[in-house]
């Protein structure tokens, strides 16, 4: 292991972008789900939401008819009422062929996870293997994984050329890069990590909050750290970042609270799925739900919007 | 429709826009405050008519309606409501066990409870206050005043191990505007605890929660006569400080009124608290978390519009951070929500009475012409009702007006220092010593500053936080005594 230097490299990275109070982020959040958005806001914020969803399914029983289902309830989420497509559907690199073929030339754009994901521990290069191919067979976006380890030894120069290496595996596809901040433990460390990661990548490129497959996933809280970091980031520099938080949101009520902290922290320019999203599968359902509860002004029956989230 | 791709461009002038894109809908609270068209005095467990017959007009500040007619009492009210609690105290309240006593102090906690809601509009229809606040602060917290004293109530003994502690007898209060049923509850539960009686004068805007109480006390079968509440104005208030029957005295307000107090009360055997006014400093130094103190600067100047004595209306911050914490609070005031204080999504409300808009307005012209820099807020204002912009001066220093006076409205001063010795010595320079704030992210930093501030409370890396179990109150031109916790309880008691 590399003797640190002097002064230790958390610490230089801390004096130059500054620190996170845990209790005050916690408070501040809070204050989001106080806000009451109702009727035609409500509708907007939900509609909005619908478009900012990456449809997703990643499980080791993902078969091609799993994603050709996936890929119609993108396209189409609900069978009446005027509920726009999602912004993409997010696969396995193996099933990015078989979603191509339903999505490709719509609006809906095919997410890959790529990189050894979800733990990262694997060879850089068979990790920018992959991407590759997940790019060849067509996918418009690679969601990779930074290297916690190296995050939390210190080795932030490792870090970024392993960000950087991805982003010139993906070429022109867009890439999201997760933190994993269930593993960053802090807010610090979530604020330190989506610096280093910013700094690597191209505009519109996205940080995300995690994978979905460990124990905490995205948080108001972790959501805050890392638009206030964009937001520095963009103010400093005049490059805009994109955010996607991902796991643990199910309800239609958590993402418009997620919104409005984009709303009052990074304001009107990043409503809109070039610069938002939500990695989310049972998500899209709710927000079905809630649309037509608007449209119809009643809640209809469970069966009425395809329910499991296994069986599109 | 919402499908913007990711556009490549990026805003040259790299500011973010807070406009309308998605703009909340009005979102009303529309829970029935049961108010009644008229409000007459409750003395003796009663509803009583005033022995003149006046009656003035309690107003919305946030739409100029009026709301109800609210009882004049007069001296001969105040002696009533003295006589009826002196009677309270010798026949059942004095001798009546601390556990008995208790019990009633839960009742009357939990009645606040059940009628959260009702007393929540009917504050924020008087006051002027955002909804969210008397929905998520006010109500609850003047709550859990009488339910934590109700645990005192028979644990007195425990108070001062070893001596003796006995009620004053008849109490007197008076109360001010900007936290009506919250300053009642921190006046009245302590002086029930103890086993005192109580005659209380709300604010003259906002005696509405007040007399609403009185229903409460009723509700909760509280013997008669152990609080009565007397509408009116300022000699109403003068009548129950200086009526022979109350031995203790305890105010809330400004401290032209306390100073008046204390000559009246010069000479008498009467004890007294007062709470009066502040300049609160809150210091950012420059290795604080910047954002959690920018949230923390606008929740100490902006909660309650300003109208809070401890409110943080000094800004010190360290030199070096002084431009980038300046850019931080005028981002953040763009996202503020001035309006319908009945609205949930308002995040500052009406300011409380005319008078004290132009008294603001007075104050904020004065600060300009002095060479201050000042920034306010562009949202819009209802046309109705008596509201003013968030405000931030830059650039201000010592010798300004609005560094020195009280503003008691949404109002920022902004100066800056370069070493700590620095800052506590501009912080403690005024006349006041109610409140300070410290923003550091280390912690033996937190530690020098709070024994260096002369300030009643100092609150590290947060600010306007408050709990029943710790007590508040100031130095200097602040006031004396303490509310809450263990040492406010014992300014309503004689420890012999």
């Amino acid at each position: 292991m590399p003797v640190a230097k002097s002064p230790p490299s958390f610490r230089r990275l801390f004096d130059d972008i500054g620190t996170v109070d845990a209790v005050g982020i916690e408070e501040r959040v809070a204050k989001y789900g106080t806000r009451s958005v109702k009727k035609g806001a409500k509708v907007f914020g939900l509609q909005l939401a619908v478009t900012m969803v990456d449809l997703t399914t990643l499980e080791g029983k993902d078969t091609p008819g799993k994603v050709a289902s996936l890929c119609q309830k993108a396209l189409r989420p609900h069978d009446v009422g005027e509920i726009p497509p999602t912004a993409a559907v997010c696969v396995y690199p193996a099933m990015v062929r078989h979603a191509a073929k339903h999505v490709k030339g719509t609006a809906v754009r095919i997410a890959s996870v790529a990189t050894a994901f979800p733990s990262g521990q694997a060879p850089l290069k068979t990790r920018l293997a992959e991407v590759r191919a997940a790019v060849a067979d067509g996918a418009d976006e690679i969601d990779m994984v930074i290297n916690r380890g190296a995050f939390l030894s210190g080795e932030f120069g490792l870090m970024q050329d392993e960000i950087a290496a991805v982003v010139e595996a993906s070429g022109a596809a867009t890439l999201k890069v997760i933190l994993e901040t269930s593993e960053l433990e802090t807010y610090d460390n979530i604020r330190a990590a989506s610096f280093l990661a910013m700094r690597v990548i191209r505009p519109n490129d996205f940080i995300k909050t995690s994978t979905g497959k460990t124990s905490a996933n995205a948080t108001l809280g972790n959501n805050q750290v890392m638009l206030e970091a964009i937001r520095d980031h963009f103010l400093e520099t005049g490059v805009p970042i994109a955010m996607k938080p991902a796991g643990g949101i199910r309800t239609a009520k958590q993402a418009l609270t997620f919104l409005i902290a984009v709303k009052e922290t990074l304001g009107d320019e990043w409503l809109n799925n070039g610069r938002y999203r939500f990695g989310a599968s049972a998500l899209l359902n709710d927000l079905v739900r809630q649309l037509e509860k608007e449209r119809t002004g009643a809640y209809q029956a469970p069966w009425n919007f395809s329910e499991a989230s296994e069986g599109y | 429709m919402i499908m913007a791709r990711a556009s490549n461009k990026t805003n040259p002038a790299r500011e973010l826009v807070f406009g309308d894109l998605w703009e909340y809908d009005a979102a009303p609270e529309t829970a029935d405050p049961k108010l009644k068209k008229r409000y007459d005095l409750f003395i003796n467990g009663q509803f009583v008519a005033p022995k003149k017959g006046k009656y003035f007009a309690t107003i919305n500040p946030g739409n100029e309606v009026k709301i109800a007619d609210i009882a004049l009492g007069d001296a001969a009210d105040v002696d009533a409501a003295c006589k009826a609690a002196q009677k309270a105290f010798t026949t059942v309240w004095g001798p009546m066990p601390g556990k008995e006593r208790g019990k009633y102090l839960y009742r009357i906690a939990r009645l606040l409870q059940d009628h959260a809601r009702e007393f929540a509009v009917a504050e924020t229809m008087d006051g002027g206050k955002p909804i969210k606040e008397s929905r998520d602060f006010d109500i609850p917290m003047a709550a859990a005043h009488f339910f934590y004293h109700a645990g005192w109530a028979d644990k007195l003994e425990y108070l001062a191990p070893g001596r003796q502690v006995a009620p004053y007898g008849v109490v007197g209060q008076v109360i001010p505007w900007n936290f009506p049923l919250l300053m009642l509850a921190w006046k009245i539960a302590p002086a029930l605890a103890a086993g005192n009686c109580v005659v209380l004068k709300p604010a003259e805007t906002t005696s509405l929660t007040a007399l609403k109480f009185g229903e409460i006390c009723q509700e909760a079968g509280l013997p008669p006569g152990v609080v009565n509440i007397v509408s009116g104005a300022g000699e109403t208030g003068a009548a129950v400080i200086n009526h022979p029957l109350t031995s203790k005295v305890a105010f809330t307000g400004s401290t032209e009124v306390g100073k008046l107090i204390m000559r009246s009360l010069a000479g008498t055997e009467k004890k007294m608290t007062l709470e009066l006014g502040g300049k609160a400093a809150n210091i950012v130094f420059e290795d604080a978390p910047l954002d959690q103190a920018v949230e923390g600067i606008i929740n100490g100047i902006f909660f309650n519009q300003g109208h809070v004595c401890c409110a943080g209306s000094r800004l010190l911050v360290q030199e070096s951070v002084a431009g980038e914490v300046l850019a931080r609070l005028k981002r953040r005031l763009a996202t503020l929500r001035v309006g319908d204080p009945l609205d949930k999504n308002t995040d500052i409300g009406a300011i409380n009475s005319k008078e004290q808009l132009l008294k603001i307005t007075e104050l904020v012209k004065g600060g300009v012409a002095e060479g201050a820099e000042m920034h306010q807020s562009e949202c819009r204002l209802p046309a109705k009702g008596f509201y003013f912009r968030p405000t931030l001066f830059a650039k201000v220093s010592m010798s300004h007006r609005i560094a020195r006076e009280e503003i008691f409205g949404p109002v920022l001063s902004i100066l800056t220092f370069r070493t700590l010795e620095e800052a506590v010595e501009k912080a403690n320079n005024t006349p006041y010593g109610l409140s300070a704030g410290v923003w550091t992210d280390k912690g033996s930093k937190i530690l020098k500053m709070s024994t260096l501030l002369k300030a009643g409370v100092v609150w590290a890396n947060t600010y306007n936080k408050f709990d029943p179990a710790s007590p508040f109150g100031g130095y200097k031109e602040s006031g004396f005594g303490r509310e809450g916790g263990k040492q406010g309880l014992m300014d309503y008691c004689k420890v012999g």
